[in-house]
């Protein structure tokens, strides 16, 4: 039987299928050339407007200039630092975050999905759990460091409220947006209520749920550092507040590389396990290449 | 006892305003397994929740409804139901799709997979078992759903408007199709739509309902031999006939659904 809809395969046949193709790759390529070149032209720009801008005005002292930055970055990597070797710095901060993090996540969709479906609990759950939201949350650093110490879990506690409410409010509404069109289509099917949770409400949330998890890891570093900030013997947060109480205005910017870097690399893996996760979504169109 | 039997079955809504709409109101109907009957009535008047109670997905205000001469409270067994909206899940290929519902109820992935793969064949779909949903046009996604519904082999087809998204010639070939399948199963099959020319090339029996609240109007027999040819059966004029006396009595529900639908619907 003939189908009357083309199909999308990408197999070129001929010759001038082929050449098209060619062609649209040397405009891809051109094109994303053209784009990582603006940007490195506009962070040269932007650092160098900096360092002329100190050079010329400011007291380095106080607003610090790239070239200083960059050597405190050198001195921490080649030397160490006043508390121990950067790498151990990082590697307790990493520790401390990605332990918020996961913790965080785990129990935020779990909660959140099994709130979703369950309408009766959600109701009555839902001023408390507001309460809780509206809470000034990094505060609770203070809080952790009595109850647990300045140890790692302080920090990993703090993560973890940070990293909790943005996936729990998403994995909740996730699951309550389900399509009841989809839900009632399984149970015809024959799904049962289980089925229906796994094969419909936990892929439907799962986007929702990958799209809080992007800026919740940005979260669980935050409240790792903040966490060392209010008081710990090792991480990037020590560092930053030595730096600030010895006036050292460059380290505390070091400081800030480094976590940004570092929130950077798990921006870049949290972002590959979406595209493999969500590879049956239609590619946006802001990033489909006309042919 | 028939396969289905609605028996003064009517059906309330809260509305928004919070007050209750009759969705439908008091329907007598019974469905003989083998038998194929069209449902045609004006638009929003009732049709969609005809079909949801006889599937036990909503349950019924007043009357009974019942399936295989059981009252209906949940799904029924032998149950299809083909919606009016897409229903398919856009995280899974066509072949998951389609062996969703075989795997649902308990069948070993390898045979639900088979399953699944020969009725991909016999809509027509095979080559695209790997396809997300998205990169099917509207007609082969009514496929899939036809095919994910065939699959669990119902006694009872319910199908809401399966091929109105479609053209011309993708709807008659489809049509064929339907009856095709049909013939080989004996199923009992519920047939909602909005074009009474497929509504006749289809059915043994036409239900004409009336502007909302959907009632039952009239039930007009079809006696057109088949195996049916859709596409010649239009210029037969016993089709023509058929078509005349059925449409006298559907008009005047669309031209009450006309006039009064603005004002049902704000
Ligand atoms: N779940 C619901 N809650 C409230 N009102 C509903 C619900 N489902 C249907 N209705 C109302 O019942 C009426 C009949 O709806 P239904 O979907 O059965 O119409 P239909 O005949 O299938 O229309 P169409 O031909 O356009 O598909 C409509 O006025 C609709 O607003
Ligand atoms: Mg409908």
């Amino acid at each position: 039987m003939s189908l009357d809809v083309s199909t999308p395969q990408q197999n070129p046949s001929s010759t001038a299928d082929a050449a098209a193709l060619a062609n649209v790759r040397a405009r891809v390529r051109r094109h994303r050339v053209t784009i990582y070149g603006l940007r490195a032209l506009l962070l040269v720009a932007v650092l160098a407007f900096w360092e002329a801008s100190v050079n010329l005005w400011f007291d380095p002292f106080f607003y610090s200039k790239p070239s200083l930055i960059w050597h405190k970055l050198v001195v921490w990597f080649s030397d160490g630092t006043a508390q121990g070797p950067i790498w151990q710095q990082i590697r307790y901060t990493l520790q401390e975050a990605v332990l918020g993090f996961i913790l965080g996540a785990i129990v935020g969709i779990l909660l959140g999905i099994l709130l979703g479906r369950a309408r009766l609990l959600a109701e009555v759950l839902q001023p408390y759990i507001q309460a809780a939201n509206a809470v000034p949350r990094i505060v609770l650093s203070a809080l952790f460091i009595i109850w647990f110490g300045l140890g790692m879990s302080s920090k990993v506690a703090t993560a973890f409220v940070l990293v909790f409410f943005p996936v729990f409010f998403n994995a909740f509404q996730g699951a309550r947006e389900v399509d009841r069109n989809l839900v009632n289509n399984a149970r015809i099917l024959g799904a049962s209520r289980s089925q229906v949770l796994r094969s419909i409400v936990v892929p439907s949330a799962t986007s929702w749920i990958l799209a809080s998890l992007h800026t919740a890891f940005g979260f669980a570093l935050i409240g790792a550092i903040v966490g060392e900030y209010a008081g710990a013997t090792h991480g990037v947060g020590l560092l930053i507040s030595t730096a600030q109480a010895s006036f050292d205005s460059a380290g505390i910017y070091a400081g800030m590389v480094i976590s940004t870097v570092l929130a950077l690399g798990a921006e870049l893996i949290l972002g590959l396990l979406e595209r493999r996760l969500l590879k049956w979504r239609p590619p946006a169109h802001n990033n489909a290449v006309p042919v | 006892m028939s396969l289905v039997e609605l028996s003064h079955a009517t059906k309330r809504f809260l509305n928004s305003k919070g007050g209750t709409h009759t969705a439908v109101s008091d329907i007598t109907l019974d469905v003989e397994a083998g038998e194929f009957v069209a449902v045609v009535g004006p638009t929003g008047c009732g049709k969609s929740t005809t079909l949801s109670l006889v599937s036990g997905l909503e349950p019924p205000s007043e009357g009974t409804v019942r399936v295989s001469g059981r009252p209906v409270t949940g799904i029924p067994e032998g149950v299809g139901y083909m919606f009016q909206a897409d229903a398919m899940l856009p995280w899974r290929t066509v072949l998951a799709n389609v062996a969703a519902g075989p795997v649902w109820r308990g069948v070993p992935a390898e045979q639900a997979r088979a399953q699944a793969h020969d009725w991909i064949e016999r809509v027509g779909l095979g080559g695209f078992e790997g396809y997300y949903m998205h990169q099917l046009s509207g007609g082969m996604r009514k496929r899939v759903a036809l095919a994910q519904t065939l699959v669990t082999e119902p006694s009872i087809l319910l199908m809401d408007e399966p091929f109105s998204a479609l053209d011309v010639q993708t709807r008659a070939l489809m049509q064929t199709e339907l009856l095709d399948l049909w013939s080989g199963s004996r199923a009992a099959v519920i047939f909602v739509t909005h074009d009474l020319e497929e509504a006749i090339v289809l059915a043994d029996r036409v239900v004409v309902m009336t502007a909302s609240p959907a009632r039952i109007k009239d039930v007009f027999p079809v006696h057109l031999p088949r195996p049916r040819n859709v596409e010649e059966l239009r210029m037969d004029p016993d089709f023509v006939r058929t078509y005349s006396q059925i449409w006298s009595s559907l008009s005047s529900e669309v031209a009450i659904a006309r006039k009064t639908g603005v004002g049902n619907v704000a």
